[in-house]
């Protein structure tokens, strides 16, 4: 997947992300977001609230149990809105 | 990582974070003396962190009644309520609180906990919404996830925020189930009710309403915020606890829906566990009435609440937006919250350390519950300890 959307979503989590844990680290794709970036649980749950805002669209926080990595999420948010 | 080396990291991690802060957590309670003193290790310390709202853990009318019932009915039901767990005293419990909240229905769980569990899983599942405040108590949390319903959060408190989600949710409205509470657990502050009934009403969703800390607080004889606010009819389906106001353990949820009896044929929270005990609600029956007929409680506790809420602020901390037996003095960082809560527990006196994640915002707790058995005397010690450590606490970072 390669769309435009993917794209602006992929580099806004990574902002966001960097933001949030105050890394210096590299964000990638494959990054994991619990044993890499350590975000807790209310960090990340905020997040999905500010994502939805951003894209105007609803991302159950259930979904999230399926999610690991940044490309996870960046997918989870993808399919939600291709599909709004 | 095997599970237990897992267990260890995060054990590790918890222990960095606050070298020193370990012990906070669990402190054992040697012997309690009354609703507002106990012993810890060698210090009787007054008790500014237990959730007894009207003071009542020692009322002889509810110990009476519990020993009564040891002897009649013994310790234990040994059962589900399904099963042989349905005493003449936990149907009478149920019709009391159908009675005290005017309507249809009532089903009396083992404790709070599972009531949302054993009421939210009940009346959601796969392909329905539930939509919470972002600052639910976890027994919101894990009911909504054992539902298997999809979750939205909406940000503490804000209606304007939760009709945005509403309207993003279209017609899946018409399957949501919206949760508040009455007075939140961490700050103390109270759901906007007014505005959340008016939005579900717009929008044909249900609601619940868990009035666990508000219950035999808000209103006149004690209902919560549904009677604070006039608005019992509007609220779908309450929920709340025995272990605050009520001094013991069980739940229980209410509602004029004929729909909710059918909760005790799939509710596994309610089914697969054995009802509470004899003594258990014998002491709750007898709790009811007293709250029932409880004003000058509710008015000694006001009294109380607005006493230390008024010498907190005036001492320069930063506290929940609405004064009430929840009083919350937020603090920046877990260092500084700790270092309080020792100080005060030097000081004997005993209230509730709260640290990230578990208060909200990335901020610190250090939570105070006040109740009607307080005397002005321990109040206004409270108040001059607080007060006497603001400076130690604000110059540490
Ligand atoms: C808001 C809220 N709901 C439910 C519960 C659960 O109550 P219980 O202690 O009876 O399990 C609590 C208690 O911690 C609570 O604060």
């Amino acid at each position: 997947m390669t769309d435009s959307n993917y794209d602006e979503i992929m580099q806004l989590l990574c902002d966001r992300l960097s933001s949030l844990t105050n890394t210096n680290a590299q964000i990638s794709p494959e990054t994991n977001l619990i044993s890499q970036l350590s975000i807790d649980s209310i960090k990340l749950l905020n997040l999905i609230m500010e994502v939805e805002d951003t894209f105007d669209i609803s991302i159950p926080i259930n979904a999230l149990a399926d999610v690991q990595t940044v490309r996870e999420l960046v997918d989870l948010v993808h399919k939600i809105k291709s599909a709004s | 990582m095997n599970l237990l080396e897992k267990i260890d990291a995060a054990a590790a991690a918890r222990k960095a974070l606050l070298p020193n802060g370990v012990g906070a957590f669990g402190i054992p309670i040697e012997e309690v003396y009354s609703a507002t003193e106990a012993r810890i290790g060698d210090r009787r310390v007054l008790l500014l962190g237990t959730n007894n709202y009207l003071g009542l853990t020692f009322a002889p009318e509810c110990i009476q009644a519990a020993h009564e019932a040891i002897d009649k009915e013994g310790t234990g039901t040994t059962g589900s309520r399904m099963a042989n767990g349905s005493y003449f005293g936990h149907r009478a419990l149920e019709k009391e609180f159908a009675d005290f909240y005017q309507c249809n229905s009532s089903i009396v769980f083992t404790t709070g906990y599972q009531a949302n569990l054993g009421t939210i899983s009940g009346l959601v599942g796969p392909g329905d919404t539930v939509l919470i405040d972002g600052d639910s108590h976890a027994s919101i949390y894990d009911g909504c996830i054992l539902s298997g319903a999809d979750i939205i959060r909406f940000k503490h408190n804000d209606v304007t925020d939760m009709e945005k989600r509403l309207r993003r949710l279209g017609d899946r409205v018409e399957t949501t189930l919206i949760i508040a509470e009455g007075i939140y657990s961490m700050l103390g502050d109270q759901a906007p009710l007014a505005e959340i009934v008016k939005l579900k009403n717009a929008y044909g969703c249900i609601l619940l309403l868990d009035e666990a800390h508000s219950l035999g607080v808000l209103g006149e004889t004690g209902q919560g915020l549904v009677e604070k606010t006039g608005l019992l009819q509007e609220v779908d389906f309450i929920t709340g606890t025995f272990s605050k106001s009520l001094c013991s353990i069980g739940g229980f949820c209410v509602s004029n829906h004929p729909q909710l009896e059918q909760l005790r044929y799939i509710s596994h929270p309610y089914i697969f566990t054995a009802s509470p005990s004899p003594a258990t609600i014998a002491s709750t029956r007898a709790a009811l009435e007293l709250l029932r007929k409880g004003s000058h409680l509710r008015k000694q506790l006001w009294d109380n609440c607005t006493q230390l809420y008024s010498a907190l602020k005036e001492a320069g901390y930063v506290l929940g937006p609405d004064p009430g037996p929840v009083i919350a003095a937020v603090v920046d960082t877990p260092q500084q919250a700790l270092l309080l809560w020792q100080q005060l527990l030097e000081h004997n006196i005993y209230v509730n350390l709260i640290l990230p994640p578990a208060a909200p915002e990335g901020k610190s707790l250090v939570r105070c519950s006040v109740n009607a058995a307080h005397t002005e005397d321990q109040i206004r010690y409270v108040g001059d300890t607080f007060a006497k450590l603001y400076s130690v606490i604000s110059s540490h970072s």
